[in-house]
């Protein structure tokens, strides 16, 4: 019965070319999709479920190349066709969203016209008709105020409704199928709500078949109707939704279905995905209790490990040299928490409510305008000793979410973990230096082996325990870290965490955990605090917060969690 | 500085006459007095406009520089608009078709066009098309024409053959600047998200590089010319002496010969404002071309 079909795939392989190797990047896939149907296409990255979403309209990059295979969509095969006839295709049949809705729109056209050219150029329409039809467009993908937001340019909306513009463009040509490719991750919670909904009822409305490239399963959960799996290019599962959420056939959905942090229990560890070959960690661990590391030095008397009262920090928005004219952002308004020595204290917010910001003015990265930071009862803040400063400011080291630009490329790995030792002078030799570095490395699971290496050698997983190697160097009491696992797939994602771990109870260490994943929070942190708009809202433990949230904007988030549970 | 670079007496006068005869230039010019009154003397006439008479033409400096502009102002804006037909469309060929053969002879020849001595090149024209073939005059600014009131070689058969070879010869290096840029440009925009976006939304090649690609790659390039603009007015010396084009650098390459001071020095204030300029309309253009640098904040 391929008739019903929308698309269908069949056996579609397709393959990298570059000068060193040449890569299998999808084999064997065979998709198939009804109108009005949702399709999830789930796997980590390289997984090559992108490869196919550019594979259907014909928007591969010049190295890959489809071997064999049938991309058959409303009866024609995709394959193959020239630019002339895709270009027909492209718009008007099948429509495409892109991840990043900051990089998506062209930055020095207003969206007005980014529309109106779309509708013309899909629909043979003249200016007029065109553009009362991108004024309706803007308003059903709700916009507020179509008319005027016309005129408007890219950067002058916020990500989610940037998202809403680039909905609107996709359907602009009116397509039957829509191609959305990890269309929420570059966005909060909230907002991921929202347009998950929007795409929903768009669906509904319009009739359109619309496939959901994604690497969280957490989010087709509740949107999608069917799912397929993929693992290394393959198809390793496909069915309904509930079928494979709630009964995965295939070791790797189980370990994928597994490895998503829970947002309802709180579990010991991490479940890792042990279906990847080549995952076994086999590196031997240092004996901390009577190493280097675990030397207790000056041992701290305060049960405080970090007290932050009133803090205040402002942003420039916008400058003048008139005091009235100037436009500030309360990036941190009035915040006070302390934390216990040896405790992990959660801080959960969406972008731009300050949590970052926090994290680094107590990691001295930034100025404080006003309020107190003490470290260990030492205040850092307007304090006129600098040594002291330095020396409390050694406890607290910190771990950065983006691990491609946190380490110097031109450093070998080597000297990115010995950096802090020789500022810090903690160390009395190059040759303990050394020593001590190799340790390191093979506590965090890297080996001995990529000392010499440069960062660009190493995967993200791996650059992020170069980060945590770095940030232990100089014997910290605190780890500060800011969304470590954001940019890292989940399997990568729950190692890193349980590293984390078990290196917080083999040190004694304290952590100051930001992140805007709720579930990881959950897991992994025994008290949290909610912030918003650069205010803490509530400050309570971990379960209560998840059980019994007090504040309105708490219970909003608990429950704008995409869970995997709700389906079983 | 320029006091001590040589006796500008010794130049005016006739190296036979008598002692007496060499004091009373002297005095007469003001240069017997010491630097700093000199200075002060210059400063004074600076504020009101008058940047001192030429020793040899005896009229004000300004003036002589402003009589020459137009003619450099004409040549600079012929090279800029010949840097610019021709070496936008090909950069951008370039970075749209990074393997052709075309890229690697475009890519050829503007390594050629950065490496070439602009003075070789120019007498290498001359006697090409001048003194062999005889098709272009070659010297001189030729005959002039007069429309809407502004006296240009423009308009005129005679004027455009003579700006002909000196244009392009001063182009040459800033069309092989233009193809670079252009060509980076466009192979970094082109891998940004929104271009592919732009064909996936099924826009024709044609409109994604007139109306998506050429405005994001014109704002690095506009600034870089602007700044280039100044350089060719300021600097068009080379190319002015070997046509003969009597221009601002040729009047300017004598008045150094000559030991002409006022002149090298309104020359010189000269160039520093039109620089300011430049860079004010770099500025303006740069909102214009750039919403996002128009207007700061967002609409929520």
């Amino acid at each position: 019965m391929i008739n019903n079909y929308l698309l269908k795939i069949d056996k579609l392989n397709i393959k990298f070319f570059s000068d060193q190797e040449i890569v299998d990047a999808v084999s064997d896939v065979s998709i198939s999709l009804m109108a009005g149907e949702i399709l999830g296409i789930v796997g980590e990255s390289g997984a090559g479920k992108s490869t196919i979403g550019n594979a259907i309209i014909n928007l591969l990059d010049g190295s890959a190349e489809i071997l064999t295979g049938k991309v058959l969509f409303d009866h024609q095969n995709l394959v193959g066709l020239d630019e002339r006839a895709m270009r027909i295709v492209r718009g008007s049949k099948i429509g495409m969203i892109f991840q990043d809705p900051q990089t998506s729109l062209n930055p020095i056209m207003t969206i007005g016209n980014q529309l109106i050219e779309t509708i013309r150029f899909t629909k043979n329409f003249d200016k007029k008709t065109a553009q009362n039809e991108a004024i309706e467009l803007l308003e059903s993908v709700g916009i507020d105020n179509p008319k005027l937001r016309m005129k408007a340019y890219p950067h002058q909306f916020s990500g989610g409704m940037r998202q809403r513009v680039v909905i609107a463009l996709a359907l602009a040509g009116d397509p039957d199928l829509i191609i959305a490719d990890e269309p929420t991750t570059a966005l909060d919670v909230s907002v991921q709500a929202q347009i998950l909904e929007l795409i929903k009822s768009l669906c509904k409305k319009r009739k359109v078949g619309v496939i959901i490239i994604t690497h969280d399963i957490g989010v087709i959960a509740n949107t999608a109707n069917s799912i397929v799996v993929m693992y290394d290019g393959r198809v390793v599962e496909s069915g309904s939704v509930q079928q494979v959420i709630s009964n995965p056939r295939h070791k790797y959905t189980k370990s994928l279905i597994a490895a998503v942090p829970r947002s309802d229990i709180k579990l010991g560890r991490f479940k890792s995905i042990d279906f990847i070959e080549g995952n076994k960690q086999n590196y031997q661990r240092i004996k901390l209790k009577n190493h280097w590391l675990g030397e207790k030095l000056n041992e701290k008397k305060s049960k405080k490990a970090i007290s932050v009262f009133q803090l205040n920090k402002d942003f420039l928005l916008k400058k003048s040299f008139w005091l009235k004219n100037r436009v500030h952002l309360k990036a941190v308004n009035n915040a006070s928490f302390e934390i216990e020595k040896g405790e992990s204290f959660g801080i959960v917010g969406e972008s731009g409510s300050g949590k970052s910001t926090i994290a680094r003015l107590i990691a001295g990265l930034i100025s404080v305008d006003s309020g107190s930071i003490k470290i260990f009862d030492q205040e850092v803040v307007e304090n006129k000793k600098k040594s002291e400063v330095v020396n409390a400011q050694k406890e607290v080291q910190m771990i950065f979410q983006d691990p491609y630009s946190s380490l110097n490329p031109r450093m070998r790995v080597k000297d990115i973990v010995a950096e802090p030792i020789k500022f810090y002078k903690t160390a009395s030799s190059d040759h303990k230096i050394n020593e001590i570095v190799s340790d390191l490395l093979n506590h965090v699971g890297l080996g001995k082996a990529s000392m010499l290496k440069f960062p660009n050698q190493f995967s993200g997983g791996q650059r992020q325990r170069i980060s945590i190697a770095r940030a232990l160097a100089s014997r910290p009491k605190i780890l500060i870290c800011d969304e470590p696992t954001s940019s890292l797939d989940v399997s990568v994602q729950a190692h890193i965490l349980n590293l984390l771990k078990d290196l917080q109870d083999e040190l004694d260490l304290t952590l100051l955990f930001i992140s805007h994943d709720l579930p990881v929070i959950r897991q992994m942190c025994d008290r949290v605090a909610v912030m918003r708009k650069g205010e803490i809202c509530e400050i309570n433990t971990t379960e209560n917060i998840f059980k019994k949230p007090k504040h309105s904007y708490t219970k909003e988030l608990i429950k704008l969690i995409p869970r995997i549970e709700n389906i079983n | 500085m320029i006091n001590f670079v040589g006796d500008p007496v010794d130049m005016l006068v006739n190296p036979e006459s008598l002692p007496e005869e060499i004091d009373r230039v002297r005095k007469d010019f003001g240069l017997d007095q010491p630097v700093h009154v000199q200075y002060w003397k210059f400063l004074q006439g600076a504020v009101t406009g008058n940047l001192g008479n030429s020793f040899i033409f005896g009229r004000p400096a300004l003036a002589l520089i402003i009589e020459r502009f137009p003619a450099t102002l004409e040549l600079a804006t012929c090279a800029l608009i010949i840097a610019i037909v021709v070496g936008l469309p090909l950069g951008i060929f370039a970075g749209l078709n990074p393997n052709s053969i075309g890229t690697r002879i475009i890519m050829g020849g503007s390594v050629l066009g950065i490496s070439i001595p602009t003075f070789w090149l120019g007498l290498m024209m001359i006697i090409v098309f001048s003194v062999i073939l005889g098709w272009l005059p070659v010297s001189g600014r030729g005959e002039m024409g007069t429309f809407l009131g502004i006296q240009s070689s423009l308009f005129t058969l005679d004027g455009l053959l003579h700006l002909i070879m000196p244009a392009t010869n001063l182009a040459l290096f800033k069309i092989a600047m233009v193809i670079r840029l252009a060509r980076a440009g466009t192979e970094e925009v082109m891998g940004f998200d929104f271009i592919k976006f732009t064909r996936a939304r099924g826009l024709p090649p044609k409109r994604i590089v007139s109306f998506h690609l050429l405005p994001n790659i014109l704002i690095p390039i506009i600034t870089v010319l602007a700044i280039e603009f100044g350089t060719l007015i300021a600097f068009a010396t080379v190319t002015e002496t070997i046509f003969a084009w009597p221009g601002l650098g040729k009047l300017v390459i004598e008045a150094i010969i000559n030991l002409d001071r006022p002149i090298v020095v309104a020359y010189l204030m000269f160039v520093v404002t039109l620089f300011l300029i430049l860079n004010l309309i770099v500025d303006i253009m740069y909102a214009v071309l750039d919403p996002r640098v128009r207007i700061k904040g967002e609409i929520q």
